[in-house]
């Protein structure tokens, strides 16, 4: 979601502090058959026209996900998924390209309104031409926004500004087309088809997500964004992210994600794939606010994601900033490969899991380069009957002399029907390698709660302010906007978890 | 489970169907029953593979490819016995107790041989091992054929106990299964120091299984000093059930043997119960060694600590595998746990998954582990001071594993392992 703070309040207010981004959009949409055959893949790569590697790459995946067993190791619970009873493509009905914003199909324009994007940014979502061309207002930062609705890329803002700077950030789908050879020389590469069940069912069927290409020694002017919303019923949401940090260059991306209200769980399976060549720098940053289920656990997104960047250069650097608040599932384990020398890895998180809610995430850190460095920094905060688990990797090769990890993973109770575990592998190969890892479990302490409820407080806001400081490392991690719109999150994920 | 082809667990299961009419306790209807489920649980579960999650990181595959045959009775004259530490002691040979070569003292203490009153056992074996839990625990079940039994009555402090098992040279690769069982009364108290050697050149498997209950307020001190000889395997198991206000303290050294794995898994079932699990791993070259750890905080007000050390040196692998877990009933936890390892050579490897596992909200649980080379600052500054550098990396290594070898209490089972670090220091050199 693009960070705009204001809007939180007033949706919030207006849903009475109930999942604020529980709205439906009543547009009219164009779906695929349900279910998941060979066909389907052909259906989906016929239209987006792909061109026949893409096609044959996909059935490839195809061919390798039926083989495949879904995993069950991870500390989550849930009713077996039917993956015929999906759909695995659904687009907004577009015809031609919109003259002005009263040309465009209300109901998208409301949710745009509802996430709190501005109406210059607004039109440029909206594709409405010509628009994009001036600066935003207000003289903000401005901040390059690529929305996906369901399947599809919608539209992606300040293109042209970007295009100045030999920048790409376009649809995916958009990139096959206008940059093959980029795609096709790095599409897979990191999260190859066969990576596990899930990522081989998104490249099977992936139907849109970003593309990024920072060339050679530019740093990207603005930050850049990508927003997901799965709003169709009974559709399955499968992006596909690919970023390349060419040599020098410096990107920061962040991520947000909402979806509806529904009582029955969906499927939202992405692939990311950060490149960072030498010297080059990646920053991502997720904010995931995908609907969690109602107190009872009806409903909720499945959130299975395979995230994983490659240090490829010498000194090039991977920082993976989440705040994972929403779905009703969270599977999900950013990682990166250090295969350049000097390259550096980073792992930021903050999971909450509150009434139903279970999260499984962490992180792997591969050391392979020498001199390779990597920090990882683990919140997990449950509340309600939430579980909530560190999943992490800490793996040095004998060829990575001299690197260095450093795991701190903090987790915090809220109430005693809830769960936090830790689950950390470390496995060392080189002698002259140094790896350290702490973790902690505790509860909100009753002086620190009574300290600020004696200032006045109430016990939400104490629980809140607590929190919030619990997190705080992470946080500032997090560019500015988005950190003052998860401050807010944090506070909504907890609401009734304490009393 | 995911098991290891068939082979080695084969021929471990025709021992059990040609023997099981020889066993000792056959004719008991309870044992021969216990043990014909334990055969099935083997025959379903295989030995583990590394696909199991709580084998990732030890492959039994040397262990499953070797054909090993029960032991032979023995008439031994010269069994190379250490001196008599404590003031009783009991030695098995082969995985059976020897009554002549052992010292049972004053019979305040019921204290003998397992195989030779089993139908007191009835009830009391297979109540903290369960074979349908754990394959080698199945195993231990269906072949046992001895194993120590001790009882200490409430309120009485029975002192030292040493438990040593030795495995002679044989021509055939030979498999043992002691069964240990071991119950404090309320009150009581025992330290017991267990040593396990064997044969230098003998390809041997020393499978034993402890059960031990620790009754209200008792408390068990239990060290172990595991120096199997160079082909040996050790694949060792402990129940531990300790109720409220008792205490368990284990300590365990891995320094022989070729591959050992250490398996605790303790159950804090009373309130205000303790249990304290440290150890050290000394590897050179050639051997594997994997201390695995389970505790349950099952009751409120419970404490356990853990620390321990390994140090690698030459081609080895150390394997630590710790978890916690606190039910939900099991407020108030105070719960620790430390690894740490130190890395003498390029060659050598460490994994280590400490784990939190906690359903209870007040709770303090934490959790650490390092892995990492000598200092080089600190090796400079001994060598600055005129210390030769060899002399300086011993120093260093002793200091890393002073403060885990002083949570043993002073007394004998202190000396017997700083003895047993002294000897291993001597075999490297």
């Amino acid at each position: 979601m693009p960070a705009v703070t204001e809007t939180v309040e007033t949706v919030q207010a207006a849903t009475e502090g109930a999942y604020k981004w529980g709205f439906e959009t009543d547009i009219e949409m164009e779906f695929a058959p349900k279910g998941l055959n060979e066909d389907i893949v052909r259906f989906i790569s016929a239209k987006k026209n792909e061109p026949a590697w893409l096609l044959e790459w996909r059935l490839k995946a195809f061919a390798i996900w039926q083989k495949m067993a879904e995993p069950l190791w991870a500390a989550v619970s849930y009713p077996p998924i039917d993956y015929q009873d999906a759909y695995y493509y659904a687009a907004p009905k577009q015809t031609t390209k919109p003259k002005s914003l009263d040309e465009v199909d209300p109901e998208l324009l409301k949710t745009y309104a509802k996430l709190g994007i501005p109406l210059k940014e607004q039109a440029i979502l909206a594709g409405v031409e010509g628009a994009g061309d001036t600066p935003a207002d207000g003289g903000r930062m401005p901040i390059a926004v690529d929305a996906v609705f369901d399947s599809v890329s919608v539209a992606t803002s300040y293109k042209d500004r970007l295009a100045k700077e030999g920048i790409i950030f376009c649809a995916i789908s958009e990139a096959v087309h206008e940059h093959p050879e980029l795609v096709r020389q790095y599409l897979g590469t990191v999260v190859p088809q066969g990576d596990n069940f899930y990522a081989a069912l998104n490249s099977a069927v992936f139907t849109d997500g970003s593309f990024v290409y920072i060339p050679k020694g530019v740093r990207c002017p603005m930050e850049l964004s990508t927003y997901f919303r799965i709003n169709a019923k009974s559709t399955g949401q499968f992006e596909r992210t690919l970023i390349i940090a060419d040599e020098g260059s410096t990107v920061s991306y962040l991520e947000g994600c909402t979806a509806p209200m529904r009582d029955e769980n969906q499927l939202h399976a992405a692939v990311v794939e950060l490149v960072a060549l030498d010297d080059a720098s990646i920053k991502y940053s997720t904010v995931q606010n995908w609907y969690p289920g109602d107190a009872e656990g009806r409903g909720g997104i499945f959130n299975f994601v395979t995230k994983r960047a490659q240090c490829r250069g010498r000194r090039s650097k991977v920082s993976w900033t989440q705040v994972e608040t929403g779905s009703a599932i969270t599977w999900k384990y950013p990682s990166c490969v250090l295969l350049g020398d000097d390259s550096v890895g980073e792992f930021y998180s903050v999971a909450i899991t509150n009434n139903r809610q279970q999260a499984d995430t962490g992180t792997k850190m591969i050391h392979v380069g020498k001199r390779t460095r990597s920090t990882i920094i683990s919140k997990g905060i449950s509340a309600g009957r939430g579980q909530n688990t560190y999943r992490g990797l800490v793996r040095v090769a004998p060829t990575a002399t001299a690197a260095r990890n450093f795991t701190q993973c903090d987790s915090l109770l809220i109430g005693d029907q809830c769960g936090a575990h830790t689950v950390p592998y470390i496995e060392n190969r080189c002698m002259s390698a140094w790896t350290e890892h702490e973790a902690t479990t505790s509860r909100i302490a009753e002086d620190q709660l009574f300290y600020c409820r004696q200032r006045g407080l109430s016990e939400e806001d104490a629980v809140g302010l607590i929190v919030n400081g619990f997190c705080r490392e992470v946080l500032k991690e997090l560019p500015m906007e988005f950190a003052v719109e998860a401050q807010k999150l944090l506070q909504i994920s907890l609401e009734g978890s304490v009393g | 489970m995911s098991k290891l082809a068939p082979g080695g667990a084969e021929a471990l299961l025709r021992r059990y169907e040609g023997l099981s009419s020889r066993l000792p306790g056959a004719r008991l209807p309870w044992l021969a029953s216990l043990r014909a489920a334990a055969a099935a649980a083997f025959r379903a579960q295989g030995l583990p593979s590394r696909r199991a999650e709580a084998w990732r990181y030890t492959d039994l595959r040397p262990i499953a490819e070797v054909e090993f045959a029960e032991p032979l009775l023995s008439v031994t004259a010269a069994l190379p016995l250490p001196a008599q530490r404590l003031p009783r002691r009991a030695v098995f040979v082969d995985g059976r107790f020897r009554e002549g070569l052992s010292e049972l003292g004053d019979n305040d203490v019921a204290l003998g041989s397992l195989a030779a009153d089993l139908p007191a056992a009835e009830g009391r074996l297979g109540r903290l091992a369960r074979p349908e839990d754990h394959p080698l625990t199945a195993l231990n079940t269906a072949l046992f054929e001895d194993g120590l039994t001790v009882t200490v009555p409430a309120g009485i402090d029975a002192g030292g106990l040493e438990l040593s098992h030795f495995v002679l040279a044989a021509e055939r690769p030979l498999a043992c299964h002691p069964r240990h069982l071991i119950r404090l009364e309320p009150g009581a108290r025992l330290l017991l120091l267990e040593s396990a050697q064997g044969d230098v050149a003998t390809r041997y498997l020393h499978n034993p299984v402890f059960e031990i209950e620790i009754a209200e307020g008792a408390s068990l001190v239990h060290v172990r000093l595991q120096q199997e000889g160079e082909a040996g395997f050790q694949l060792g198991t402990i129940y531990a059930r300790i109720e409220a206000g008792g205490t368990y303290d284990n300590f365990t050294l891995n320094a022989g043997g070729r591959l050992v794995r250490n398996e605790i898994h303790a159950v804090l079932a009373g309130p205000e119960a303790a249990c304290h699990m440290n150890g050290a791993q000394l590897l050179r070259d050639g051997q594997h060694a994997d201390t695995t750890t389970v505790l349950d905080h099952a009751a409120p007000d419970c404490r356990s600590r853990q620390t321990y050390k390994t140090v690698l040196s030459g081609r080895s692998r150390g394997v630590f595998q710790g978890r916690i877990h606190v039910h939900q009933v099991a407020q108030r936890t105070d719960g620790y746990q430390m690894n740490q390892a130190l890395l003498l050579s390029p060659e050598a490897e460490i994994d280590s998954k400490p784990q939190l596992e906690i359903y209870a909200d007040d709770v303090k649980c934490s959790h650490g582990a390092t892995v990492g080379a000598l200092d080089a600052d600190q090796l400079f500054y001994l060598r600055a001071r005129g210390i030769p550098e060899p002399v300086a990396r011993t120093m260093l290594i002793d200091a890393f594993l002073q403060d885990v070898v002083d949570t043993i209490a002073e007394g004998p089972a202190r000396d017997a392992v700083a003895t047993a670090i002294a000897d291993w220091w001597r075999g490297r050199a």
